[in-house]
């Protein structure tokens, strides 16, 4: 029989961008002279040259988009909009129009059709996540889940400007950490060694590579009833999770022992300081389907607590530098344990090596 | 087919509350899609995640798979709970490279919903982490076709494994006056020179571009990029004093010196007698804060370029690592100077690719070889741009001194020479 023709593939990459910009945007690009900020998630951005301007409505949905919201986002676009939008980085969508009297009908729209519009300047944006267990092949919680869960919460953040500065929460459903840096991050813990199959590790794993794979040399390639497998210094391990994703067979996930922690100050942004990581603040909290709100709960307090404290302009990270690590545990109530004491390479850069010290 | 629904109480309580909900839209499909293939598949997955609330685990595992010609792409998905819900036994994702900055016409957004509702389970995210398109739900016999159609018009893969990923790029001069260089430009340039190596997976580990129009960096591209390219400018940042004054004379002298003159990083900022603002540009750090604040009265210069930095990634292996200076201006105008960082991005691949351990990212090869033998490597000169302070430790051999010394005054006689 002879083999099926196969198409072969078009290797053209990333497309053109251009095609798809609003008329104006193309007309301009590069070009724009300043915005102003209208409402909660509009703002207007203004040429310099010629007299176009560009609203932009900013929409928040669930990621997870089927067929059917994705067309009624669509038809929003069309019947109220110009017919072109775009996502930011953290899944909220952006509609593009050239009028003002456009601007009020489309957030009507929006809003009729349940996506909240906001997001802009100092509220809190939508939590960037992952996949977790819709889809992930290693994931210790879900994603969709705790973000829709939390943004529920959340809502009078993101339609809000009464932030300090913009915050941007992230989570995570490994500790590998693909949600990223965020002002506050929602990450999973895992909190005891993997669990080995040894019946299965021999035939599944490369060994090698999953010995190389951890970062603290634990594990070692081993016999176990006759069979070669690999097995784990506990003592070492620091319930990482890195050997799972190459070797199944070392189960990380647990139903009870997987936890979140939650992390501040992670910050992108070069304004003002410099790039910054997130920090560890809390953590043992529950895994806790389908509301997860201990971790809410956590979240809000440092929310309102760094909108009474900070001064305006401050991200997360700037406002604990100026008030200092014991104000920070002491106003949001969380307890400072041996944990949060930096043993990793370059943990003397996170010691304090000096009498500065707030009383 | 109501009555074969897997029951989903724990998903059910996702359906309460003001922000919209996945479950009910997953639902939706289930219940209401005309196509009975896609009643199945969706069900399936919801009794599954359902299962997953239920236990706290999830039950999805990889393999490998790709459409034909490539060797990634893919994230194959299959289901270890597939006896108890065989509808969505295969569920895997294609990566679809979006163009730089995520834009979208309504038409091509219908018409990639339609391909997807023919082949695929109908759900689809804009975009994953790794800054795909993800069309989520796909089994053994569709994925080929489903990519054959999307690939006829105009839509190729993104990367998997370890390859040159999907590319990431701000928003950028479309909509933004902070913009200091052209995004569409500089993504496409990049990761467009690569093809090869996104399709198939041959380097130590992942490698990604990422572009943002200026230092706030909104691709939070010094933290994730393998290679990040930021719009940068090195004359004078324009202010517009009208605009300026006016500014301060809204807000009041306290509020410009508490939140603008103050929160200068490098305090090179001063605000004059008359409630002009006084620059000391040789001191300005692009570090964007007056600029975020008035965006009305100051902008970055006219004499733009970008900053180049390499090594940023997440955990995984050695812990967070931020990228470093690689590049601390180039200009990119014309056809010459795309050539240059195309040139430079090959380079470091190649470098990486001989030298990087298996699963060792970029920037854990520097830590591990130190930023000098990387430099070497790639055929880039020191620059103090590059360091945050000098060495702090005498224990170094330095019997090259007096070459490296002669080789630093022999840059800079050139850099005058040329200018």
């Amino acid at each position: 029989m002879a083999a099926p023709q196969m198409r072969e593939p078009i290797e053209t990459g990333a497309p053109d961008g251009f095609q798809y910009m609003h008329p104006a945007m193309r007309r301009n690009f590069g070009t724009w002279a300043y915005h102003e900020d209208v409402q909660p998630g509009v703002m207007v951005h203004v040429a310099k040259y010629g007299s176009d301007k560009v609203w932009t409505i900013k929409a928040g949905t669930q990621r997870i988009l089927d067929v059917f919201t994705l067309r009624k986002l669509m038809d929003i676009a069309d019947e109220k909009g110009d017919g072109f939008i775009q996502f930011t980085i953290r899944s909220n969508i952006q509609f593009f129009v050239d009028s003002e009297e456009k601007v009020l009908p489309l957030v009507a729209a929006l809003e009729d059709a349940g996506f909240p519009v906001g997001g802009t300047r100092n509220s809190v944006a939508s939590i960037s996540h992952t996949q977790g267990w819709l889809h992930c092949d290693i994931p210790g919680t879900d994603a969709s889940g705790v973000v829709k869960a939390m943004m529920d919460e959340l809502l009078p953040y993101w339609r809000g400007w009464d932030m300090p500065n913009r915050v941007h929460l992230t989570t995570s459903c490994c500790q590998i950490n693909c949600g990223g840096q965020g002002d506050i991050a929602i990450n999973v813990q895992h909190t005891k060694p993997p669990k080995i199959d040894h019946s299965l590790v021999g035939n599944v794993c490369e060994r090698p590579s999953v010995v190389a794979r951890c970062p603290v040399a634990a594990i070692r390639p081993a016999m176990v009833d006759g069979k070669p497998s690999l097995e784990v210094d506990e003592k070492k391990c620091i319930c990482c999770g890195a050997c799972y994703p190459p070797c199944p067979p070392m189960q990380i996930n647990d139903y009870e022992y997987t936890q979140l922690a939650i992390w501040i100050g992670g910050n992108h942004s070069n304004a003002r300081g410099k790039p910054t990581f997130q920090r560890l603040v809390a953590a043992g909290v529950p895994n806790n389907p389908p509301r997860w709100p201990e971790a809410t709960a956590i979240v809000k307090k440092i929310l309102d607590v760094y909108k009474d404290s900070a001064r305006d302009w401050e991200r997360i990270n700037e406002w604990v530098e100026r008030i200092g690590w014991p104000r920070f545990f002491e106003l949001t109530g969380l307890p400072f344990t041996k944990y949060h004491i930096d043993n990793w390479r370059g943990a003397r850069a996170n010691l304090n090596s000096s009498t500065h010290i707030r009383f | 087919m109501a009555s074969n629904n897997y029951p989903t109480p724990m998903l059910d309580v996702l359906e309460d509350g003001p922000w919209p909900s996945f479950i009910t839209g997953i639902k939706n499909l289930r219940d209401n899609h005309p196509d009975e293939r896609i009643q199945n598949v969706t069900n399936g997955l919801l009794g599954q995640l359902e299962h997953s609330y239920e236990t706290k685990m999830g039950y999805w595992k990889g393999g490998t798979i790709s459409v034909f010609g490539y060797g990634g792409g893919i994230i194959p998905r299959f289901s270890e709970v597939g006896d108890k819900f065989p509808e969505s036994r295969e569920f895997h994702t294609l990566r679809v490279q979006p163009p730089a900055g995520n834009f979208y016409d309504s038409a091509m957004l219908r018409q990639l919903a339609d391909s997807w509702e023919k082949w695929g389970s109908g759900l689809q995210t804009f975009h994953g982490q790794t800054g795909n398109i993800m069309f989520i739900g796909s089994d053994s016999k569709s994925f080929q076709h489903f990519f054959d159609e999307i690939n006829d018009y105009g839509w190729d893969l993104g990367g998997a494994g370890p390859c040159v990923r999907t590319a990431m790029s701000c928003i950028g001069g479309a909509r933004c006056e902070m913009s200091n260089c052209n995004e569409q430009a500089i993504h496409r340039h990049l990761v467009n020179s690569f093809t090869d190596d996104v399709h198939r997976p041959a380097l130590p580990y992942k490698f990604k571009f990422k572009v943002s129009g200026c230092p706030n960096d909104c691709q939070n591209a010094i933290e994730r990029a393998d290679m990040a390219v930021i719009g940068t400018w090195r004359d004078h940042k324009a202010i517009n004093q009208d605009e300026w004054k006016a500014f301060v004379a809204e807000k009041g002298r306290d509020y410009v010196i508490d939140n603008v003159i103050t929160r200068c990083t490098s305090g090179s900022l001063s605000l004059g007698d008359d409630d002009s603002l006084i620059a000391d540009e040789t001191n300005c750090v692009r570090s964007m804060h007056c600029m975020n604040v008035v965006p009305k009265a100051i902008h970055p210069g006219e004499d733009k370029g970008v900053t180049i930095l390499m090594g940023g990634k997440r955990t995984l292996k050695i812990g967070d690592l931020m990228g470093i200076v690689i590049v601390p201006f180039m200009k990119l105008e014309n056809d010459d100077d795309y050539e240059q960082i195309i040139e430079l991005a090959e380079e470091v691949i190649d470098f990486w690719a001989e030298n990087g351990l298996e699963h060792e990212r970029c920037g854990e090869m520097i830590e591990r070889i130190g930023l000098v033998n990387f430099l070497e490597g790639i055929g880039v000169d020191p620059d103090p741009n590059m360091i945050h302070q000098p060495r702090n430790v005498s224990y170094v051999r330095m019997d090259g001194w007096d070459e490296a010394a002669e080789e630093w005054f022999d840059r800079k006689r050139e850099e005058k020479m040329a200018s």
